[in-house]
């Protein structure tokens, strides 16, 4: 630490004996204040303790998390996992979880999509791609999330029409007022090899990844990984599937009256927070993109082609390896930042987290500090876990210097 | 026989259209190759697709000025819903007749932050002083009232783009010294100090605001002894403040970080004590070289401070999405979230390009 100095004793006294008071020695007067310090803080943490058991008591809460094995009584419009109304509240928090790590899921691939995408256009040559991608980037990232999740939700979904009249795509998908209905998958027992031969052929080609790098070290010749690992990857579980009897069926929707019959509908919360967390995130990652990009000198690109790598394979070994040095550390806080923005579900009713525990269980419980604590330790282990990630990264990736 | 000689020189011909003026540019970034033009050409007929029909309906089409829902009658956008709630969103239910203290202080802020801003004002030092205590406490005395003759207005009464200013700047002038403190112990050589302030900051950075606006609404009240009652807004202000200074603690930490060693041992060799070496020699610079990063927090603070609907205070998005709601003025949300995002983007807009400026003329002048 470079403060240090500030308090560290100067080095022509310590040899000294030492006549300084007690004062004036830096490592006594810092223990002493550490000490004041950490009594202040106990002081403060007591005071805010014995005050909030006084106030619950008198309000008749009791303190525990006994709560949680209680029936909840309160329906939520989307779960992942079986929940009714007579699920205890421990349930209704580990399907808030679920639905706030779907939405975080779904809009990092999103946002990650979108954002590389724009991010290169916005380095195009071509004038009008690159000017469209500034203009998006300025507009998007200037309006507050909250303001974009309720114009899409409030303002846009309402204009679509009803699932009588919906829109469809294919008489499979169907987009309407009440959400996006798609058909679901129906998977027999005997679906589980595909998952299998998955798993199989993940590790071939990593396998196969390992013995094409030591190849190349030991007699210089090209392996065409990228394909070869495609080819393994879709053609094993693919083979299974059909092996074992194409063991998947599809729940067409269908209309039938108001509404649609089958089918997998997802609710309009969830797509009015998708549709703007991805794209206001991507807005971020397209910058973070662009930067990364542009961190990398002309010099490199330049030392690759006069070492007679095509355009291709320059991108490939050069730039992009350099360039993701830049990106990732910032690509993960843009992550955490979209995990944390789902929280804003809450102000349209979207069913994650913060709505159904902090929000429902917190009105209908009364205990506050309990479920306030709860959350905040759910994002924060989440947060927690992505910056130990970070860490872990940045040293591998760190630049050895000689 | 004649020679034909010239004695002065000719002026020279401008280069071919090919290689200079806007053809050129035009072949050069619109057309280079067929498929760029391809894709320019497509590209001009998706926007002007898109364009015409918003252009027609936000502009053409619209109607601007009347006193109620009967006055729309083009077709286009209705903007009358704006202009007649404009004093309810930029005021919220402020009392009419006491709206010039709302003006006043505006007009105050903006020419302290003009006078700040601007280069070659004399007396900066001073009008940094002025804006970072005395503005505080006189904004505080003419919106709140309740002394020289002004009548009170209890924070309940403020709303709009109002509370969301007075949310923002609370927010990161309230912040601003815990802020220094935290990142002056999070580089202590006391290890004690150093984990408390990395605890603090980690954990706030961690939780999304919802959960921190949550737990002062709600908790709060639990912590303090009976009887001590806060109103909402000073509520919601307390989170937002502790949320804010771990964010600002982080970006003053990289400045630190960025001053050189050198100056420390200077501030030392010269027999300052901590405190004086900070506030004499260190902090100075520090704190110029993260004027950027503090503006782009306070952008990130002024887009979030919209989250405070969620605990029931009506700030600018708020008060729109209540106007819409109204019975009278059902069905006007795209031109209610219209006008909330222009006011937005303006204030960010603008505010990320003077911190790029900023960040612009301090690498000229290292």
């Amino acid at each position: 630490m470079a403060d240090s100095n500030l308090s560290a004793p100067p080095q022509t006294i310590s040899t000294m004996p030492s006549k300084a008071s007690f004062w004036n020695d830096p490592q006594k007067r810092a223990l002493v204040f550490q000490i004041l310090l950490v009594i202040g803080i106990g002081l403060l943490l007591w005071f805010i303790f014995s005050n909030t058991l006084h106030n619950l008591d008198k309000r008749g809460i009791k303190t525990g998390f006994d709560f949680l094995d209680r029936p909840a009584g309160f329906g939520i419009t989307q779960s992942l996992i079986a929940y009714t109304e007579a699920s205890s509240f421990g349930r209704t928090f580990l399907v808030g979880l679920l639905n706030t790590l779907l939405v975080a899921g779904l809009g990092i691939i999103f946002a990650t999509i979108l954002g590389f995408t724009v991010g290169v256009a916005r380095l195009s040559k071509n004038w009008l791609i690159s000017h469209i991608a500034l203009v998006f980037i300025e507009t998007i990232r200037n309006i507050p999330p909250l303001l974009q999740i309720l114009f899409w939700y409030r303002a846009i979904l309402p204009l679509l029409p009803g699932p009588k009249d919906s829109i469809s795509l294919a008489e499979l998908f169907y987009l309407h007022k009440r959400g996006f209905t798609i058909p679901s998958p129906l998977f027999e027992p005997a679906f589980v090899w595909t998952f299998w031969a998955f798993i199989v052929a993940l590790v071939l080609a990593f396998i196969m990844r390992r013995w094409a790098k030591a190849r190349r070290e030991k007699t210089g010749e090209q392996f065409p990984v990228f394909w070869t690992a495609v080819g393994i990857l879709i053609g094993v579980p693919l083979v299974t599937f059909f092996l074992t009897g194409s063991p998947l069926n599809w729940d067409i929707p269908a209309l039938s009256g108001f509404n649609f019959r089958g089918g997998l509908t997802v609710i309009p919360e969830l797509t009015a927070l998708l549709l703007a967390l991805s794209i206001y995130t991507a807005a971020f990652i397209a910058e973070i993109v662009r930067s990364g990009i542009q961190s990398v000198s002309k010099g490199q690109s330049e030392a690759a082609a006069s070492l007679g790598l095509r355009p291709n394979r320059t991108l490939q070994l050069v730039i992009i390896p350099q360039a993701m040095r830049v990106i990732i550390p910032q690509l993960t806080s843009q992550y955490l930042n979209l995990t944390k923005n789902t929280s804003l579900g809450v102000a349209i009713g979207y069913p994650d987290l913060v709505n159904v525990f902090a929000g429902t269980t917190l009105n209908q419980t009364g205990q506050a500090v309990e479920i306030i604590f709860m959350t905040m330790l759910v994002y924060l282990v989440i947060s927690l876990t992505i910056s130990m990630f970070m860490n872990w990264y940045n040293k591998r990736m760190a630049l050895v210097e000689r | 026989m004649q020679a034909f000689i010239t004695r002065e020189t000719l002026p020279s011909l401008p280069p071919p259209s090919t290689l200079k003026g806007p053809i050129a540019w035009m072949r050069q970034n619109l057309f280079s190759s067929v498929g760029n033009t391809i894709v320019t050409v497509v590209l001009v007929l998706a926007i002007l697709a898109a364009l015409i029909p918003f252009i027609n309906w936000a502009f053409i089409k619209a109607d601007w000025i009347g006193s109620s829902r009967d006055d729309c009658t083009s077709g286009g956008a209705c903007w009358v819903f704006v202009y007649v709630h404009l004093k309810l969103f930029m005021v919220g239910l402020y009392p009419e007749a006491e709206t010039w203290r709302v003006l006043l202080v505006g007009m105050i802020l903006v020419v302290t932050l003009a006078g700040l801003m601007i280069k070659g004002v004399p007396f900066k030092k001073y009008l940094q002083l002025f804006a970072l205590i005395a503005f505080p406490i006189i904004a505080f005395m003419l919106l709140s009232g309740g002394s020289f003759g002004l009548p009170h207005v209890e924070t309940n009464f403020w709303g709009g783009l109002l509370l969301t200013l007075v949310i923002a700047i609370v927010g990161i002038v309230a912040a601003f010294p815990l802020g220094i403190l935290l990142a002056l112990g999070r580089r202590s050589s006391m290890p004690i100090v150093k984990a408390i302030c990395v605890v603090f900051i980690e954990v706030w950075r961690g939780v999304p605001l919802i959960t921190v606006l949550f737990m002062s609404s709600v908790m709060l009240p639990l912590f303090l002894p009976e009887g001590m009652e806060f109103d909402k807004l000073l509520r919601a202000l307390v989170g937002i403040t502790l949320f804010q200074s771990a964010y600002l603690a982080e970006v003053v930490r990289s400045g630190l970080q960025a001053i050189p060693k050198g100056q420390y041992e200077a501030a030392n060799a010269l027999g300052l004590t901590f405190w004086q070496g900070m506030y004499k020699v260190i902090l100075p610079q520090a704190l110029k070289i993260v004027i950027p990063g503090i503006v782009n927090s306070f952008i990130s603070l002024f887009k979030d401070t919209s989250l405070v609907l969620i605990i029931g205070l009506f700030d600018l998005l708020a008060t729109i999405q209540g106007a819409f709601a109204s019975p009278k003025w059902l069905g006007y949300a795209i031109e209610g979230y219209l006008f909330a995002a222009l006011v937005y983007w303006v204030f960010c807009f603008g505010m990320s390009r003077y911190s790029q400026r900023v960040e612009r003329s301090l690498k000229t002048t290292n």
